[in-house]
């Protein structure tokens, strides 16, 4: 069909895939009537249905990017043994939805030796890295997505495979300074450290009025160069966010050499107990180190370790930190707290300490 | 550009194969052998090796629309494109996929065999967003790849200032926590609005995500702009006797120190040796007692959802978490669904209306008040919005003011009425 026939025939506006077609039958039949689960083992949860239905849900991780002949294997195994159903989650890890108990182990070590993934990624373990696209496929990246997640979880790979932290501890990295990696109670981001470089050239073909909006702080403004219309930005005021790269590719906000990576810690979606909170800084000025960041994965080990020693059960890494204080947690992990540490943007005040209370 | 495609030297990729070990799986290992069978994964892999020796990234990011989507395909380009002609144009196909993704393993293989027929063979599941994301077309096979997917019922993904592809937990499918039908208003929310995240017409982009609890499986919170998050009315449900198992089993001092002393709000005491009692009135609804004791504790029986707005992540004003606009809602029929799309369809009219460019729903309710929004939604002020009412003594009470010397009434001066921005509007 050439390419005029095909766009004839779009749109077709289909909607989303209907669930329950994509659904295992025991999880069609007691839809809405689960009672309660139990822990077999880590990456293995046994849902009990009111119905007295139990189904084995088997959690593993994934790479996330993955060949058609790796989602082939998978499909493979959940029709010999999840009757042809399984699930993703948010996480990128695949669950396998197995109706018989005996078909558990089994699975378990077809999971492991023909596709390779861990069982594991439940409770308070570490969970795969939610991460974004990287050099393997964006347009804006300062550092590697799936390439820095496979190295990180390398280094952590018995926490996924074994609960052994005081509560779950959710990792994310992003490429850049969009943070499209998301909170979580350890983030890794790129940091910029210069204010975009101007293409006089390139910038021609972007939308001027487009690119001076979308600053946050109002630091880009409109100029000529070589009689033509270009754009400059007020260094004193850019903070380095990148928001004008993202509009304009000829805002150049990265830098090979002086690009580098912080670590943020403590952000939490639940509203379990206080609630819900966003992630600190805690580390920065660490090496984009291609292939495999070690001392990005040496700092986000020392901080784990230190959760580990030091938080109560149920306790997130974020919960662990505001109840022993932030003197402390550097204390321990032994990183600088620095001038850098103490906020000056939007709401700034609000997070200095307007009280006595000092651990002394 | 045919002249250039010559047959490349073997590619090395000496940096990437230090990938290929350890125990966690190697995205490296398995694109290596996809590169047997697609060449292009091969060079592909050649380009991400120079971003790795260099530190340094060679797509350049544009736009190719399917005819009738203004979205839906991220268009790549490669800068290295004489090195690697089979990438020079190598773009990603978002497509929806089943709520909760949620798959039979003949949907899974539909989707493989279609990608293996017309893209590189590469999939993601799943994006950030959600959607399937299908790596690998150049800007004919994109064409065709679209039109065999939506013929087999698929449809593509929202991009771009729309409303993106809606995601949530595995809810009811699952999950005793559930409160409401977490999948079925994913399907809802997104076939009633299929055109809108087909059709960019929105200041910037829209995302639902929907959890069936406070647990917050879908991280709606932070990183949408309208979380749906399950609660319930009335008292959560006790089950005594498993009460009893649990504190002999752990202890009470166990029950003590992980349960009762973690409660937000203080709501639960011990009640002899065998017992708790719950302060309904006063709990909140974390979660976190009942995720501590879940066989002995439920949410209660009359379920629904909480409706926040807001949420987004650090550009361009820093982080916003999501706020509260609806306490409870319920969620069981057809009925309170539509309701809830009514809601939508208020807060796109007025945020469509007066937000600026590249306006997120939560920084335009930052720069107008959250007050002025309520208004333009059309819903009244309630105290669970607000953590505590306001510390700020400078007010523009509209009632208390008199009229001026020249007896002209009093009005609050619009905040959203001025017209701003008007280069934007400009064709």
């Amino acid at each position: 069909m050439s390419v005029q026939e095909v766009k004839k025939k779009a749109p077709r506006d289909n909607g989303a895939p209907d669930h329950k077609l994509n659904l295992h039958p025991l999880m069609l039949k007691n839809y809405g009537k689960w009672k309660y689960y139990e822990k077999v083992r880590t990456g293995v949860l046994k849902r009990v249905a009111e119905s007295g239905d139990v189904l084995y849900v088997v959690r593993a991780g994934s790479p996330r990017t993955m060949s058609v002949n790796v989602i082939r294997k998978i499909c493979d195994i959940a029709d010999k043994y999840c009757q042809g159903f399984l699930r993703f989650t948010s996480r990128a890890n695949v669950e396998f939805l197995v109706g018989n108990e005996k078909d558990v182990k089994p699975l378990i070590k077809a999971v492991e030796k023909e596709l390779g993934f861990p069982v594991g990624g439940t409770g308070a373990s570490i969970s795969n890295i939610l991460h974004t696209q990287g050099w393997l496929h964006c347009n804006l990246p300062g550092t590697d997505a799936a390439g820095s997640v496979k190295a990180l979880m390398d280094e952590l790979y018995k926490d996924f495979v074994k609960e052994k932290l005081p509560n779950r501890l959710k990792i994310s990295t992003s490429c850049c300074s969009i943070n499209c990696g998301g909170q979580a109670d350890i983030a890794i981001n790129v940091q910029h450290h210069h204010p975009p470089r101007v293409d006089d050239k390139g910038v021609g073909v972007c939308e001027h009025p487009k690119v001076v909006a979308i600053c946050p702080v109002a630091a880009i403004r409109p100029t000529t160069a070589d009689g033509r219309p270009s754009l400059e930005v007020v260094p004193e005021k850019c903070m380095y966010c990148g928001a004008c790269h993202g509009q304009c590719p000829s805002m150049e906000i990265r830098d090979a050499k002086t690009d580098t990576l912080s670590i943020w810690i403590g952000g939490k979606a639940a509203s379990t107990r206080k609630g819900p909170s966003f992630m600190k800084l805690a580390v920065w000025g660490l090496p984009n180190n291609a292939p495999r960041w070690p001392e990005v994965g040496e700092a986000v080990k020392t901080i784990v370790e230190a959760y580990r020693k030091g938080g109560k059960p149920y306790e997130r890494l974020g919960e662990w930190v505001e109840r022993i204080g932030w003197k402390r947690f550097f204390e321990i992990t032994g990183f600088p707290f620095t001038k850098y540490h103490i906020d000056d943007f939007k709401n700034a005040r609000a997070t200095l300490n307007t009280s006595t209370h000092v651990r002394l | 550009m045919s002249d250039a495609k010559k047959k490349p030297e073997s590619i090395k990729t000496p940096l990437l194969d230090e990938l290929t070990t350890g125990q966690w799986p190697s995205f490296v290992s398995d694109l290596k052998n996809l590169s047997h069978t697609k060449p292009q994964v091969g060079q592909l892999l050649g380009q991400l090796e120079q971003s790795y020796e260099d530190r340094w990234n060679y797509w350049q990011g544009t736009v190719l629309n399917v005819d009738g989507y203004g979205g839906g395909v991220i268009a790549r380009y490669s800068e290295l494109s004489e090195r690697f002609p089979d990438i020079a144009q190598f773009h990603t196909v978002r497509i929806i996929p089943p709520p909760g993704w949620v798959y039979s393993t003949k949907s899974l293989r539909q989707l493989c065999d279609i990608w293996e027929k017309h893209g590189a063979g590469i999939m993601q599941l799943h994006g950030m967003t959600g959607d399937i994301l299908l790596l690998g077309t150049d800007n004919v096979t994109t064409f065709d790849a679209a039109e065999e997917l939506m013929e087999a019922g698929w449809d593509l993904g929202g991009s771009g200032g729309a409303l993106r592809t809606p995601a949530c937990c595995v809810g009811d499918a699952y999950c005793e926590s559930s409160c409401f039908d977490t999948m079925g208003i994913t399907k809802y929310l997104t076939d009633r609005f299929i055109s809108q995240l087909h059709r960019p017409e929105f200041p910037y982009k829209y995302k639902f995500k929907v959890s069936g609890c406070a647990n917050d499986c879908a991280c709606s919170i932070q990183r949408s702009d309208m979380p749906i998050i399950g609660t319930w009315k009335g008292p959560m449900q006790i089950d005594q006797k498993e009460v009893g198992k649990f504190i002999k089993e752990h202890g009470a001092d166990y029950v003590v120190n992980n349960v009762i002393t973690r409660c937000p709000t203080q709501a639960i005491t011990l009640k002899g040796s065998k017992e708790i009692k719950v302060d309904n009135d006063n709990c909140v609804r974390c979660m976190h007692c009942i995720n501590v004791m879940h066989k002995a504790l439920r949410p209660g029986k009359q379920r629904g959802a909480t409706i926040l707005v807001g949420g987004k992540r650090t550009l361009k004003i820093g982080d916003t978490m999501s706020s509260m606009i609806v306490p409870f809602m319920p969620l069981e029929t057809e009925e309170d669904w539509e309701k809830l799309g009514d809601l939508v369809e208020k807060i796109w009219e007025f945020w469509g209306e007066n937000g600026m460019e590249h306006e997120r729903v939560g920084e335009f309710i930052e720069r107008v008040g959250l007050a002025t929004f309520l208004e333009g939604i059309g819903l009244k002020p309630l105290p669970e919005m607000v953590i505590h009412p306001r510390t700020n003594p400078y007010i523009k009470f509209e009632e208390l003011a008199p009229g001026r010397m020249g007896g002209e009434p009093h009005k609050r001066p619009s905040v959203v009425d001025k017209e701003i921005e008007t280069f934007e509007k400009a064709e």
